[in-house]
């Protein structure tokens, strides 16, 4: 028998971190704001008491040096996890993340592992000021060299942390902040599955979804909705979009023969753009329509008081779920 | 008072004429000379005219279209020679890419560093065994990563334990136009509110590409860490003495404990940025030519010889440059192209599907080919520009 406990996505990360900082003393937390507030999510809350401050600290507010001296600290051979406040605010970090952290060990040909963990606040729904609402995952699943997560419920977040802290690669750790609070049954004893395996979360025939994040929670409400309709969907949570599990998807396509992938950030060149292409080529003879793309629109992350029309709802998977449904 | 005026006190111990002076208000920097015994003195000259030999006929070689690039430190020997055996054995090195003389130092294979620039690898030694880690190209990335690097032997307690087995401290190298980069103030910053063991070593060659330093700073760069709390001071960076001295003092500081010091060495880059920059559109050669009369081998040579050191040293010290360039000449020549799962190969740590389904075709594209490249049309093609 496991033991379980019902957490929240955000309590369940905390404790996530805590049992990887417990079982191994070169884990590191550090970033602005995550020691004696545990945080502006408080996703941190108590790992200063627990583990004093050599291992749980305050940064700078510079978010170039925070990437920068993880990168030391890794070829140190410590464990970081660093934390980026918010999805729009890790930029300054751009060059010590893609160019730095992903191809150290490749161009060191092996002599270092990066086993740094880039936590990252993401997307939108909370009503926040501008640069506070961003979905900035396809710039690092476009890089080479680093792998790219998504939790999108408590069980998934107690594990994917662990699984990322244990990965001599480096993790950027995309957290649906909007979901941070949306509880969910852990399992404490055994992880679900490997880090960058895609989960089905509701099975169906007719068309299938494949989205990962804060869209997951969306994805299932389409889902009942279109149930009530006599629709029978999908619900594939892909967990990791770099690399991603195209056998997962394929497996899923070949049966209902209809993809829509969403997900919050805008569609040009996105994570929905690569699933689609791919899709096409693997699924070509199986397709009885086109993959449907729905995100966020093609422009900047719009005023809060906008942001129900950017962000795509149940209604606008509907919409979609329609539109293939119609081939 | 410009960035690089004269009035400016600098640590000096040897005159352009390879007289010794004691440095007045820094005794103990005649104190540390003063230990060192004349196979130091050997080696350090040794070093200095190995490294220029190397770096002429890696300019050669790169005109000979062996190499994609060459980046020249000429007139940089005695900052680079200096400092790096002010390292200690065990200490941590985090370089630009111009830091071939401090390679030398600690025992990094010079084919190495010509690999990099041929385009065979990017780098290829292994940074923990050298302690001096892989060149960096985006300037004052490297500078994060040492302070980093630091950061860890603090909280691994591995400071002022008076145990000079145990202690440990890490420079970094930069120069005046890397000072410009975000990346080298948010160092300074970490570095002194962690009081991190750390050396920050700017080479002030005076020229970024074609910009002078007046263009990346209004004050002169030694005081540049002062306002994070990282002290300065101004060093000769043609004394190959004085680079030895202040580096070997500072880094013993920081392993004790200290917290992190920058030096600034005053030098000048003789050749191009890269042999792809053309200096003569934007130098005076007067002033090239007021800093090759302060040639840090010149006055290192005027020392030694004043010291007693004879004609037959420099004469094998000439012979055994002129050896070094015919074995770098020759393994050049005959280096392999790299395999093609260089590329692939540590992407990540384990195999990663993306990457295995490319690797995999690339391989099976290449044996369909039989040997035969669809563009030449079977004749070889020489890698660089024609026959050697």
């Amino acid at each position: 028998m496991s033991n379980f406990a019902e957490l929240s996505i955000a309590k369940a990360i905390n404790a996530g971190i805590r049992k990887s900082m417990q079982d191994n003393s070169k884990v590191l937390v550090f970033g602005e704001d995550v020691a004696q507030l545990g945080g502006v999510f408080r996703v941190t809350e108590g790992l200063l008491d627990e583990f004093g401050s050599k291992r749980v600290f305050n940064s700078p507010i510079a978010e170039s040096g925070i990437i920068g001296t993880a990168i030391g600290l890794a070829m140190r051979g410590f464990r970081p996890i660093a934390e980026i406040q918010f999805d729009g605010f890790i930029y300054p970090a751009f060059d010590q993340i893609v160019s730095q952290l992903a191809k150290l060990t490749n161009r060191s040909e092996g002599y270092f592992d990066m086993p740094v963990v880039v936590r990252v606040p993401y997307g939108g729904g909370i009503g926040a000021v501008e640069h506070h609402s961003e979905s900035p995952e396809a710039y690092f699943a476009h890089t080479a060299g680093l792998r790219v997560v998504s939790p999108s419920n408590a069980n998934d977040a107690y594990w994917m942390i662990q699984q990322a802290i244990e990965s001599r690669d480096p993790v950027l750790f995309f957290e649906p902040k909007r979901r941070y609070w949306q509880k969910g049954q852990v399992n404490l004893d055994h992880a679900p599955m490997s880090l960058h395996t895609a989960a089905t979360v509701r099975q169906g025939s007719d068309v299938t979804i494949a989205t990962y994040g804060p869209m997951v929670v969306t994805a299932l409400q389409a889902a009942e909705n279109a149930a009530a309709e006599g629709i029978n969907i999908e619900v594939i949570d892909i967990r990791s979009m770099s690399p991603i599990d195209f056998g997962h998807i394929v497996e899923s396509v070949k049966r209902t023969g209809r993809l829509i992938v969403t997900h919050e950030a805008s569609t040009f060149v996105s994570i929905s753009s690569e699933i689609a292409a791919k899709i096409a080529e693997l699924c070509f003879y199986h397709l009885e329509a086109p993959v449907i793309r729905v995100g966020g629109f093609d422009v900047p992350y719009p005023a809060a008081k906008l942001e129900e029309l950017f962000l795509p709802d149940a209604d606008r998977l509907m919409e979609a779920v329609d539109r293939v449904l119609a081939y | 008072m410009n960035a690089n005026s004269s009035e400016i006190p600098m640590v000096q111990l040897l005159t352009v004429d390879g007289d010794f002076i004691e440095p007045k208000e820094h005794a103990v920097y005649g104190d540390i000379v003063r230990q060192l015994r004349e196979a130091d003195f050997l080696k350090f000259y040794r070093d200095m005219a190995r490294i220029r030999r190397f770096d002429e006929e890696a300019t050669a070689l790169q005109r000979q279209g062996q190499m994609g690039l060459w980046v020249s430190a000429i007139g940089q020997e005695a900052a680079q020679i200096g400092s790096g055996y002010g390292v200690g054995p065990n200490d941590h090195i985090f370089p630009s890419y111009r830091e071939h003389g401090v390679a030398i130092t600690h025992g990094v294979d010079l084919m190495s560093i010509i690999k990099t620039f041929r385009g065979v690898n990017h780098g290829g030694w292994n940074p923990k065994e050298n302690r001096f880690h892989l060149y960096a190209i985006v300037l004052g990335t490297q500078v994060l990563h040492a302070t980093g690097y630091a950061m860890g032997i603090n909280f691994e307690g591995l400071v002022g334990t008076g145990d000079p087995e145990k202690d440990l401290a890490v420079i970094t190298y930069f120069g005046d136009g890397a000072t410009a980069e975000g990346d080298v103030s948010e160092a300074f910053l970490f570095a002194a509110t962690n009081n991190t063991p750390q050396v920050f070593f700017c080479q002030n060659n005076q020229w970024a590409i074609s910009s002078p330093v007046g263009t990346q700073t209004k004050v002169p760069l030694y005081k540049r860490g002062e306002g994070f709390g990282v002290p300065g001071i101004r060093v000769d960076g043609n004394d190959v003495l004085a680079c030895y001295a202040v580096t070997k003092k500072n880094m013993d500081d920081a392993r004790n404990g200290k917290g992190p010091s920058l030096i600034e060495a005053l030098t000048y880059r003789i050749g191009a940025h890269t042999t792809s920059d053309d200096p003569s559109k934007y130098r005076d050669p007067a002033e090239v030519a007021e800093w090759a009369a302060k040639d840090p081998l010149i006055r290192f040579e005027r020392f030694l010889r004043k010291q007693g050191i004879g004609q037959d040293f420099f004469d094998e010290v000439k012979i055994a440059g002129d050896a070094l360039a015919a074995d770098l000449r020759e393994k050049t020549f005959a280096m392999p192209e790299p395999p093609m799962e260089l590329m692939f190969d540590h992407v990540y740590s384990e195999p990663h599907p993306l990457i295995e389904e490319q690797r995999a075709w690339l391989q099976g594209y290449e044996e369909s080919l039989d040997g035969h490249d669809p563009i030449s049309n079977g004749e070889e093609t020489p890698r660089y520009g024609g026959t050697h």
